[in-house]
């Protein structure tokens, strides 16, 4: 187990490597002088331009700058944001909570109720249930994110009035009580985290439903029948323990779906968060906040693919040994 | 009173393009501490006469009639709650191929202390001290109770499964190619256990298998599938050294004497019928060396050679005309 | 003369093939309907804007943001222009970029898959990690730094999407290379000397080809969700119109308070019909390249 853990976090430590030389390449290729990216002023003289490159050391050799850039990042320096004037590791780090909130409602919602699905669908398989559940799925699964999130504000917050348009609070509101101020978050998190659920359920459905197929074809299912086992202990006991498994890859690899999601819900929904902020730095061309962000985000993905790799050797007892 | 009494069972199988017959008309009877040796080629319909037994059908299977009544008790009519009760408790099975038999994400005492939860009130230590003496009756170490299935070998596994068939004393164990995906030497030592157990709890076995000199080894009687029928049935010495039906006279003739002169060993030519349509007549007869007319025709009636001797073939009815030798 | 003789067999053969294949394929229903979804949007790309005429003539005042009526079956959008055509002249592009960076995607993960696989040992590591770390990177933010930088235009939008979304493939491709490999006729190939790169190309290539080639209908449906996201969020390239494009102003405009679900429904309808047709056919190819998925 142990050789097992240090070598999968040897090939998280290469990926991450990899990421970081990407990124530092992605920028310094990308047609046009780095510098003038920078700034974005067409007027600035020569001489400002010589001491803005000496102070980004845009002048040095390429090793040079690599090392530079591996030590700022060691010291959380990711460059400043243009648009807000702030160290951009500060910007996404302001920004973060509001994202996790959104995320890790949605993600838990959509887990247990895509989980509960499958198991409806699998076991009434061919039933109309069934059919309906998986076609509904099966079109979710086929909208774009952004889309989602449309249709709910022009259904629920425009024509119906139910819930607000965006943002993660009314402006100039003002909250007497910590419950009002509760109330107003739950009322503005609604629709964003349906919207974000919506998206999500129909994968995990899909997966959990084929997953329990497979498993309750399986010999020792039979064997289980066979014992005298009752119905319901035959789903909670011995099919649903071999069907989760798959469900934590799936998770951990859907990670990168999420974040995408995350961009698109937040932007729909104006809501405060490192997905609105990527936009907000695309929108400004921002270069050094978007690039800060990018970074965050997969270091974060692979890390917790790395800690889903865990879990699931911890879990599945075929692969301890 | 038989332990077990099988008539006329029926069962079949529905596909997109029809019914297929997998067991037609199966009648077995076991008294307590017999062993019946099930024996025929694949797809003949043995397996399909365990589940029948255990009521452990597939959805797209069922049972069309006959009654299968264990110690005078129907089962055929039993609800599924009822069966979850008679299951393990008077009857189990080994399935073939324990690879797969085995949760693999659950212990293999867990397993096996589990059907004792079940059927009998025990706590859970009294459980798992079962578990630990079963597991050494069958050779297992039985520290390696909190194992898991993939730690055993495949031999292993195969003791272990039995061990779980008979941790609560069934009345029956029927055995589903126990030892097929065995090596030899395990094989011997998983047959010798089986008849051990058998003795000591006078537990009645079905032994199905295409392993012919596995049932002249073990059963008292044995039962002849063809296609889905009884071919011949009756007491294992007899039926072996005077096989009635032309079925059973190839399949000895299949089996090489380890004594006596060299000879290639014959088989028999042709494919068993499609049980989706099978033929009216006999449903060996297309591959039958000695067929009639008739035998395309009708098919035959159950013969009684003698006491406890059946078999079904026209030539051996001497009140079909045609067959006057 | 052997040459051609074998040409002329591999051509009855993969005649006999394909109509083997159609009689299996027409069967599944799932697979003629994506099948009819993905011909008629073809049908509008390829002779719709024809038929349309979208004009970029901005309408005047009156014209503007209205509702579907039967000058104008979709309405008008903010600058007074058909819906209904905008739709019709989107879907060229929106096809178009897919397909077009489903083919760069699909060239690279068959040639990284084959390599890796045939070659195997460190080859096989190295491309292998490569492929790994491009299916843990979150794509969407990946591509929007890359679109960023290189700023919006039609060719870069198909080489970001191109470019991101091949790992899936490579390794799908690696894998049944891996059990070809192993074929009798590879060996064969290998005993009587041929080179590397003529194994891979005439016996591993059209054996893996039919796998690629439901691959790729999957990829296409991502790709198309792609570029429909990169146009909404503003990287799409501005004087092409696309579906996305076309959601993109809307949203920027203020349809949503507005109301004028006729400019915000008709694109995304388009975009998840496309998705669905081309998911339909993928799993029906599935299906029928892969017998033991029928019962499912």
């Amino acid at each position: 187990m142990r050789g097992y853990v240090l070598r999968k976090l040897g090939q998280t430590v290469l990926t991450i490597f990899v990421v970081l030389v990407l990124n530092f390449f992605l920028f310094r290729i990308m047609p046009g002088n780095p510098i003038r990216i920078l700034i974005r002023n067409p007027k600035i003289s020569a001489e400002s331009l010589q001491r803005i490159a000496e102070q980004f050391g845009l002048n040095r050799s390429l090793p040079v700058q690599f090392a530079y850039y591996l030590r700022d990042l060691f010291r959380g320096d990711l460059g400043h944001s243009f648009v807000y004037r702030q160290p951009v590791l500060d910007v996404i780090m302001e920004k973060l909570p509001p994202t996790l909130l959104l995320t890790g409602t949605a993600t838990v919602l959509s887990i247990i109720i895509g989980i509960v699905l499958g198991v409806i669908f699998a076991w009434k398989r061919g039933s109309k249930i069934d059919v309906i559940g998986l076609s509904l799925s099966l079109v979710l699964y086929s909208m774009p994110s952004f889309w989602v999130g449309i249709l709910m504000v022009m259904v629920f917050a425009v024509y119906l009035h139910i819930f607000p348009i965006g943002g993660m609070s009314t402006p100039g509101a003002y909250y007497p009580t910590i419950w009002i101020q509760l109330g107003s978050l739950l009322r503005h998190m609604f629709l964003p985290t349906i919207t974000f659920a919506l998206i999500l359920i129909g994968e995990y459905v899909l997966i959990m439903r084929n997953s329990l197929l497979e498993v309750m074809s399986e010999d020792y299912m039979l064997t289980a029948r066979a014992k005298g086992v009752s119905t319901r202990n035959l789903l909670r006991r011995h099919a649903l323990p071999n069907a989760m498994l798959p469900m934590v890859t799936l998770i951990a690899m859907n990670l990168g779906f999420i974040v995408g999601g995350a961009i698109q819900v937040e932007t729909v929904f104006s809501w405060p968060g490192l997905g609105r902020l990527m936009y907000t730095a695309l929108t400004g061309r921002d270069y050094p906040l978007l690039q800060g962000i990018f970074l965050f985000v997969t270091v974060c993905v692979v890390g917790a693919n790395f800690c889903a790799d865990l879990l699931y050797r911890y879990l599945d007892p075929r692969v301890k040994s | 009173m038989a332990l077990l009494e099988v008539s006329d069972l029926t069962t079949y199988y529905r596909l997109k393009e029809g019914y297929v017959r997998a067991c037609e008309g199966v009648s077995l009877r076991l008294e307590k501490g017999e062993a019946l040796g099930l024996v025929g080629e694949s797809a003949s319909g043995k397996t399909t006469v365990a589940l029948s037994l255990m009521k452990l059908l597939p959805a797209n299977a069922s049972i069309v009639g006959g009654s299968i009544k264990l110690d005078g008790r129907e089962l055929v009519a039993a609800t599924e709650e009822e069966m979850q009760k008679i299951r393990w408790k008077e009857i189990s099975i080994i399935f073939q191929g324990a690879m797969n038999a085995l949760n693999p994400v659950r212990t293999v005492g867990d397993q096996i202390a589990e059907a004792l939860k079940i059927h009998e009130k025990l706590t859970d230590k009294e459980a798992w001290q079962r578990t630990r003496a079963l597991l050494e009756r069958v050779e297992i170490d039985p520290d390696r109770v909190r194992e898991y299935p993939h730690e055993f070998s495949g031999g292993m596994r195969q003791r272990v499964m039995i061990a779980m068939a008979i941790v609560c004393n069934p009345r029956l164990v029927i055995g589903d190619e126990p030892t097929t995906a065995l090596d030899v030497m395990v094989q011997a030592q998983v047959l010798q256990l089986l008849q051990h157990l058998r003795e000591e709890i006078e537990m009645g076995l079905i032994l199905i298998t295409h392993d012919l000199s596995m049932v002249g080894e073990v059963c008292d009687k044995v039962a002849v599938m063809y296609a889905g029928q009884i071919a011949e049935y009756g007491p294992t010495e007899e039926v072996f050294t005077r096989p009635a039906h032309p079925y059973t006279r190839a399949l000895m003739a299949a089996f090489p004497d380890i004594e006596g002169e060299r000879e290639l060993a014959s088989s028999i030519p042709g494919n068993p019928p499609n049980l989706l349509y099978p033929p009216p007549g006999c449903r060996f007869h297309e591959r039958c060396t000695e067929a009639k007319a008739i035998c395309r025709e009708a098919p035959p009636r159950t013969i009684t050679l003698n006491e406890h001797h059946y078999a079904s073939c026209h030539l051996l009815d001497r009140q079909v005309e045609s067959c006057r030798a | 003369m052997l040459q051609t003789l074998v040409r002329q067999d591999r051509l009855t053969l993969l005649k006999k093939n394909l109509s083997g294949f159609w009689a299996v394929y027409r069967e599944n229903k799932m697979g003629i309907a994506g099948l009819a979804i993905l011909l008629f949007f073809a049908l509008m790309a390829l002779v719709g804007p024809y038929l349309v005429g979208y004009s970029s003539e901005i309408g005047g005042a009156e014209t503007v943001l209205q509702p579907p009526s039967a000058a104008h079956w979709l309405g008008t959008d903010d600058l007074g222009r058909d819906v209904f055509a905008g739709v019709v002249v989107g879907s060229r592009i929106s096809l178009v970029v897919g397909l077009a960076a489903t083919l760069i995607s699909m060239v690279i993960g068959a040639v990284i898959g084959i390599v890796a696989g045939y070659y195997g040992g460190k080859v096989d590591a190295i491309l292998m990690r490569f492929t790994d770390v491009f299916l843990v990177i979150p794509w969407l933010p990946l591509m929007l730094v890359m679109a960023a930088l290189l700023g919006p235009s039609l060719g870069n939008i198909i080489f970001v999407i191109g470019i991101t979304g091949w790992a899936g493939t490579a390794r799908i491709i690696r894998s049944q290379t891996l059990s070809i490999k192993e074929r009798p006729y590879v060996e064969r190939a290998r005993a009587i000397g041929s080179s590397d790169l003529h194994i891979m190309v005439h016996h591993i290539l059209p054996n893996v080809f039919p796998l690629i080639f439901a691959n790729t209908i999957l990829v296409a449906a991502v790709a198309i969700l792609s570029e429909t996201t990169l146009s909404f969020l503003g990287m799409g390239d501005p004087t092409r119109m696309s579906w996305g494009m076309m959601l993109h102003f809307a949203f920027e405009m203020g349809a949503v308070s507005f109301g004028a679900w006729w400019w915000l429904i008709p694109p995304g309808v388009c975009v998840v019909l496309v998705v669905l047709g081309f998911t339909f056919v993928g799993y029906a190819l599935d299906e029928v390249l892969n017998p033991k998925l029928r019962r499912r």
